[in-house]
């Protein structure tokens, strides 16, 4: 399993010029090879969701994937929500309805909700707690951030 | 104004929200390390080989390093040490039998692979009943017949009042085997520093300084060599307070190897050998009189401990607590119990949220429901008859209840819910065939209990008390150095709070420092919903003594009697002049101006408050509301409410979510989450696919009451509140499924309630009707 493969992986408009295995993962290449730790890794096996990000638009878990497959493509993180200090609406509104704890589920949570909600930004309740519901979180047992994402949805509607 | 009581934004979140959290996982390292795991239950070890040129440690290797045993000194214990890696025996599947070190981790997962492994493999057992049976297959020779603690209590009148009881009402309930599951799996980093000889292990744990007096007694090494860092903990809710023994074999890697290694446990690892816990059956029976008051209790705990005993808590941390607390809430003076922790090959029994609290609630709620049947009263009116009204109580067992409002939480539920309503609204849906039903349960939660409750269980470890630095420093801005180790619950910002009103600066300006052995006072770290009661009440012991500094040091520039001096809003002010100095200058005046307070005051600005309370009960009764599917047996909580009492609350918005979370589990504990070994020791739930922590879409809406009751055994006035929300709702759900199924006459003692469960107990009604 030596062989590696030079791919190029843009995070966050950065480009990170990396050689990885056939077998490296995508979350394992944004945290080893690129650095970015934001990213975090609760399952490694698609049920928990912690490694979401957005890949060329669309949430994805970065378990799921091989770093190769996400080569040439536009991949955002955790990091790259916040435009210097101004925070993203759902950054700010999961600070203000407490839908953090831990923080350990927090980045994955922000990117599924951030994908789904510039696709769909006038989803519906219910559609949305279908959403949230990919993702597991252990500690805010997820009515904070049920709402933080509904505060959130409503202020990106009126920008 | 005051900044306790105030639901001000946690200073925890910026960092978390942003991606520059700092967890286990995300510090490089030089070599990484897999452990190569049991694959059976029970067996003789024989040999471990490995490809040529790999760094494979085995039992072998470690001749030096003890056995980890953690000692009770009471309840007939029997200490069996657990070797860092299986020596000679193998005792649960996922038992650590070797570390395998490589450059990268994936290169030591190709490794593990190729690790073979010569175990003579012998009959197991998994079950606790089955291991308690003549014949059983015996786990260590140190404890024949698979009993590892025996409690027993039985009060002076027991006997004659059960004589004289009207009514024995008995359930058999069963609680199965469950995984904290934090989002964050367990992990460690150890980096050897060549300068100075020492190690720096960074881990997920709640309990920095407790693993590194543990690592250094089994390694044999000065606790001064070592250092523990909990950086940010992805949750731990009890599982990792206890010690990794692989954590050990990191410390002990990094001084062989003089350099950095890491682990990092995946999923599997976690649900298989990072340690369970609930498995429990326990009878319990009630005596009640003529009208349905409960005059005694009987119980027998049999709690499956798993392969090895715990450290600290040891393993008497289930079966003691549930023996101790069994009468809960209710006024029942007379009380017999047997309690005993079974060793099976299974993975080992450590603290989880609430700890056995969840099940005897489960266990005593049952009961309750069951004897209002049996008297034909409703669910509410049996728990008004026999709940705690006056205060202090003394429990069967010598537990003193503080103020509380165990009736009022009920009272306040049912009025909250309208029960007339939802009950015309159950037997119109029946007519329909939906099966909706309601269930109460309302319980006690010792919390913020110190040395002497642990003393209580004879434990050589015996933790409680908790140590605050705090300083302010000469710009002015005060950090507080603190024996706890939150990971979650925002303690930060609490403490800031209590700290803020005390010495007038704002929160912003408190910088709480926790999770380092270097950095931080020593202590115990934070489980057991201890932290907010004892380090909150040691941090506000330290506050109180920097202020009666500020004060001094203030009449002293300002030339006025202390009991003058006013300090608020970052100012020391004259009362009836406008003499006045800020806190920061005083406080730059402590270390830049000594010469100014004569000798009578001295330098610096720091103190320190020790704090270790008798303990103090919170409560709450929880009621749910459920939707039972008879055809498939799948169960939707429509609705969850809580009305609780913590005593006075120093964040709303904090405490509410841990209701929240607490909530959220024990609906997973009540329905969803099973671990499952087969007869053979087998684990069949060794994925998130298998067991099955609840998402957005098993969670409704919970809807929360309060009463603040101060307690006068803290000093904060605070009750703890981070388990009560799993101990209260297995309970609820379950007897709201019961209360749905009501019409079937089928019963369920069961958890988690899980629809093949609910499936097979109509069947069984109906195949009988």
């Amino acid at each position: 399993m030596s062989g590696k493969t030079a791919i190029n992986l843009s995070i966050n408009g950065r480009d990170y010029a990396i050689t990885v295995e056939p077998r490296r993962t995508l979350a394992d290449a944004i945290r080893e090879d690129c650095g970015q730790t934001g990213t975090h890794i609760g399952c490694e096996h698609g049920i928990c969701g912690a490694c979401t990000v957005i890949v060329n638009g669309e949430p994805v878990r970065s378990c799921l994937m091989f770093a190769v497959q996400a080569d040439g493509k536009q991949i955002r993180t955790v990091e790259g929500l916040a435009q210097g200090d101004r925070l993203h609406p759902l950054q700010q509104a999961f600070m203000d309805h407490h839908g953090l704890q831990c923080g350990f589920c927090t980045p994955g949570f922000l990117m599924l909700a951030v994908g789904v909600l510039e696709r769909e930004p006038d989803i519906g309740d219910e559609e949305l707690i279908d959403v949230l519901s990919s993702n597991l979180c252990r500690c805010t047992g997820y009515q904070n951030i049920i709402k933080a994402v509904r505060a959130a949805a409503k202020q990106m509607r009126q920008r | 104004m005051t900044w306790v009581g105030r639901a001000i934004r946690r200073l925890e979140d910026p960092a978390l929200i942003t991606g520059q959290g700092r967890f286990t996982a995300d510090a490089p390292s030089v070599h990484w390390v897999r452990f190569v795991r049991s694959p059976v239950a029970a067996g003789t070890l024989r040999s471990v080989t490995g490809p040529d040129g790999a760094t494979i440690v085995t039992a072998a290797d470690l001749a030096s390093v003890k056995k980890i045993t953690p000692i009770l000194h009471k309840f007939n214990y029997k200490p069996i040490g657990q070797p860092v890696l299986a020596d000679g025996a193998v005792r649960f599947i996922g038992e650590p039998v070797a570390a395998v070190v490589a450059e990268s981790e994936e290169e030591a997962e190709d490794i593990v692979d190729q690790v073979e492994l010569s175990i003579d493999e012998m009959p197991p057992v998994a079950d606790a009943r089955a291991a308690l049976e003549a014949g059983a297959p015996q786990v260590h020779p140190e404890a024949p017949g698979n009993i590892i603690l025996e409690g027993k209590v039985k009060t002076p009148a027991f006997d004659r009042t059960w004589g004289s009881a009207h009514k024995i009402v008995t359930v058999a309930a069963r609680s199965r085997r469950q995984n904290a599951t934090p989002m964050e799996p367990r992990g460690g980093h150890a980096a050897y520093d060549a300068a100075s000889g020492r190690v720096t292990l960074t881990c997920s744990t709640q309990m920095p300084h407790l693993m590194r007096t543990a690592i250094c007694d089994v390694l044999g090494m000065p606790e001064s060599d070592l250092r523990v860092v909990a950086p940010d903990v992805g949750g731990g809710f009890g599982q990792k307070m206890s010690l990794a023994s692989e954590y050990v074999v990191l410390v002990w890697l990094a001084r062989k190897l003089r350099s950095s290694v890491a682990w990092t446990e995946d999923r599997r690892e976690n649900l298989i050998a990072a340690f369970h816990s609930r498995d429990q059956y326990i009878t319990l029976e009630g005596a009640f009189d003529r009208d349905a008051k409960l005059l005694a209790l009987k119980a027998d705990i049999i709690s499956n401990i798993g392969a090895y005993s715990c450290f600290p808590t040891t393993c008497g941390v289930e079966p003691l607590m549930a023996m101790a607390e069994m009468p809960g809430p209710y006024d029942v003076q007379q009380y017999q119990c047997l309690a005993r922790g079974v060793i099976t090959n299974t993975c080992t029994m450590a603290p989880y949220r609430g700890v056995s609290r969840p099940v005897i609630t489960f266990t005593l709620e049952r009961l309750m429901d069951k004897a209002a049947r049996a008297f034909g009263i409703d669910p509410v009116d049996i728990r008004r008859r026999n709940l705690i009204d006056r205060f202090p109580y003394k429990s069967a067992t010598g537990l003193e209840y503080d103020e509380a409002t165990y009736k009022e939480t009920l009272e306040m539920a049912v009025k909250a819910l309208d029960l007339p309503a939802f009950r015309r609204r159950q037997a119109e849906a029946r007519t329909r065939g939906r099966y909706l039903g309601i269930g109460f349960a309302t319980f006690s939660e010792r919390t913020g209990y110190g040395s002497p409750a642990f003393a209580a269980r004879g434990m050589e470890i015996t933790p409680g008390w908790e140590t605050v630095i705090i300083t302010v420093d000469p710009s002015g801005f005060v950090e507080a150095r603190i024996g706890s180790s939150p990971h979650g619950q925002g303690l930060r910002t609490t403490l800031a709070q209590i700290i803020a009103d005390e010495i007038g600066v704002t929160p912003e300006m408190v910088k709480v420092v926790h999770g380092d052995t270097d950095r931080a006072p020593y202590g115990w770290g934070t489980f057991a919903s201890r932290s907010l009661v004892i380090s909150g009440g040691a941090t506000l012991i330290a506050a109180q003594k920097v202020r009666a500094k500020l004060i001094k040091m203030a009449s002293h520039l300002l030339e006025a009697a202390p009991d003058d001096i006013i300090l608020a809003d970052g100012m020391a002010r004259v009362t009836g002049t406008d003499r006045a100095i800020s806190v920061a200058k005083l406080a730059r005046e402590a270390y830049t101006q000594t010469h100014r307070f004569k000798g009578e005051i001295e330098p610096g600005l720091t103190e320190t408050g020790h704090y270790d309370p008798p303990g103090t009960f919170s409560n709450a009764c929880h009621v749910a509301i459920v939707d039972v599917d008879i055809e498939t047996g799948h169960v939707k909580v429509e609705k969850f409410l809580v009305a609780e009492d913590a005593g006075r609350i120093i964040n709303p918005m904090i405490a509410d979510g841990q209701v929240h979370g607490g909530v959220a589990q024990g609906i997973g504990n009540a329905l969803l989450e099973e671990i499952i070994y087969d007869d053979g020791g087998g684990i069949l739930t060794a994925s998130l696919a298998d067991y099955l922590p609840p998402t957005a879409r098993e969670v409704p809406p919970i809807e929360l009451h309060h009463i603040e009751t101060p307690s006068s055994n803290s000093i904060t006035k605070a009750k703890g509140l981070g388990e009560g929300g799993a101990i209260g709702a297995p309970a609820a759900v379950i007897n709201a499924i019961n209360d749905a199924l009501s019409p079937f006459g089928v019963e369920i003692d069961e958890m988690p309630a899980t629809p093949q469960r609910i499936r097979a107990a109509i069947r069984n009604a109906e195949s009988v009707a």
